[in-house]
């Protein structure tokens, strides 16, 4: 086990110095591109904290509607690539047509807002959602 | 190419005034390029602006201020920048107000890409200060009938003519609706580092309702906010012509209504500024055609799919190498963005 700070506090640590010491000391290019490297560190940060949680809720969501329930991989890489591997199970169900209607697109749609709108959380800070 | 593309601000000051002194037919002691400066903005293509001063006048000014879009160096010819510069000359001699545009070059040994020089018009570009400004009220209420009336002109220049040929069209038998959902589709397909299974059901769902007209005009392919020049009085210049096609018109009102480009005045469909109702009465008051709102709701939703192929290629261009841009790269997760409004509007219309 690492010391503290843990990684979310460094990352923290990282954006404050990127918005308070170096946005406000640039100007034009630069200080855009240092305030999308602070939005940046900021959204690792989030994903951190939030992606064991995220990922288990879609694993357990698609296997639902996909009709499996084999046991989410352990370790990040494994999870991610059983994750794409369910996904592309899903997209060739809407592929041959058997989401354009009825209870299996309510349930997909459903699915998907929750899937997406993590994503977001991850995506953009909460004064922009 | 003679030399190698010149790197620095200067240097390519230097070049630019021997290159037009050649346009101009003038001796080139006795023209110079001053204060040559990269303007904000535009990922894919380069803008920058320039003093020209003429010993002896250009149109009858010893000097004046000058715009240059290029692509950015190691990025040339991805599209035809002696095409946008016939489009818009043709627009600006059919009365769509654009800079008026001069000079085009091709040859890559002077800056190193192709680029062309226009007119610099005076104004601001930014949609949020649109949007939000006080200063800018008076323009917000004109705006939404201002670009309505800019799009039935463009839609009205005429394409027949031997200076636009090579315009990029829809395949023969092949409306421009449904070329441009394949175009879109493929490119997901390609692009995408992971699966999108709303974009899949997005593209079943727009096929479904593949518009039945076909009209076929010249559009801007970027109609939007974010790419007019505006002051207190509304819209002076549309600008950014590099994705202009021949196609259907009603994509260019659909594109100014996507979500994307409302910066969260969603209560204000078209451009965050007014109502899909006033651009479509100012479009047939303009000129324009009738368009069915179920036509335009169409083009406003393969808006919000294009715009997820947008931040895709985006991420991809960085993913793959090409450019090690940190913009680039933050880019791809706004991909949900485009995501969360498909989803929003299959919902809608269940």
């Amino acid at each position: 086990m690492n010391d503290r700070p843990t990684a979310e506090e460094l990352l923290r640590a990282v954006e404050r110095f990127l918005e308070r010491e170096v946005v406000p000391r640039l100007d034009g290019v630069p200080k855009f591109h240092a305030r999308v490297a602070a939005n940046v560190v900021a959204m690792v940060a989030r994903e951190i904290e939030t992606a064991d949680a995220h990922e288990h809720g879609e694993w357990l969501r698609l296997g639902e509607l996909l009709g499996s329930d084999e046991p989410c991989p352990e370790g990040r890489e494994a999870r991610r690539d059983a994750l794409v591997e369910r996904n592309r199970a899903l997209v060739a169900r809407i592929r041959a047509g058997d989401a354009d209607a009825g209870t299996f697109r309510a349930e997909l749609l459903a699915h998907l807002r929750r899937t997406v709108a993590e994503k977001l959380d991850v995506a953009k800070p909460p004064r922009e959602r | 190419m003679t030399e190698p593309a010149p790197q620095t601000p200067e240097a390519m000051a230097e070049r630019l005034a021997g290159w037009l002194a050649g346009q101009l037919g003038s001796d080139p002691a006795r023209v110079r390029v001053h204060g040559l400066r990269r303007l904000a903005g535009g990922a894919s293509r380069e803008t920058w602006a320039f003093d020209l001063e003429v010993a002896g006048g250009f149109e009858g000014a010893e000097r004046r201020t000058l715009v240059l879009r290029r692509d950015p160096p190691g990025r040339a010819g991805e599209g035809d920048r002696g095409l946008e510069f016939r489009v818009v000359r043709a627009a600006h001699a059919a009365g769509v107000p654009v800079p008026r545009a001069h000079f085009a070059c091709s040859d890559l040994g002077v800056l190193g890409t192709p680029f062309y020089v226009m007119d610099f018009v005076p104004g601001e570009a930014l949609p949020r200060r649109l949007l939000r400004d006080e200063r800018y009220a008076g323009a917000r209420e004109k705006m939404t009938g201002q670009l309505a009336a800019i799009a039935a002109r463009i839609h009205r220049v005429p394409t027949g003519g031997p200076e636009l040929r090579g315009l990029a069209a829809p395949p023969p038998g092949v409306s421009p609706a449904e070329a441009e959902l394949e175009r879109v589709a493929q490119g997901v397909r390609a692009m995408a580092a992971e699966p999108h299974p709303a974009l899949d059901l997005a593209e079943r769902w727009l096929r479904a309702r593949l518009p039945k007209r076909a009209q076929v005009t010249l559009v801007h392919g970027d109609f939007r906010v974010g790419n007019v020049l505006f002051d207190e009085g509304g819209a002076r210049a549309m600008l950014d012509w590099e994705l202009c096609k021949l196609g259907d018109p009603v994509e260019d009102l659909g594109w100014l209504c996507t979500r994307a480009w409302r910066f969260g005045n969603d209560e204000r469909p078209a451009g965050g500024i007014g109502s899909r109702e006033e651009l479509l009465a100012g479009y047939k008051s303009a000129g324009g055609d009738s368009v069915d709102p179920a036509h335009l709701r169409f083009w406003e939703a393969m808006g919000s799919y294009k715009v997820a192929l947008v931040f895709i290629q985006q991420s991809w261009v960085y993913l793959t190498g090409k450019v090690p841009s940190l913009e680039l790269a933050s880019l791809g997760r706004r991909t949900a963005e485009a995501e969360e409004e498909l989803l929003r509007l299959m919902e809608e219309s269940a």
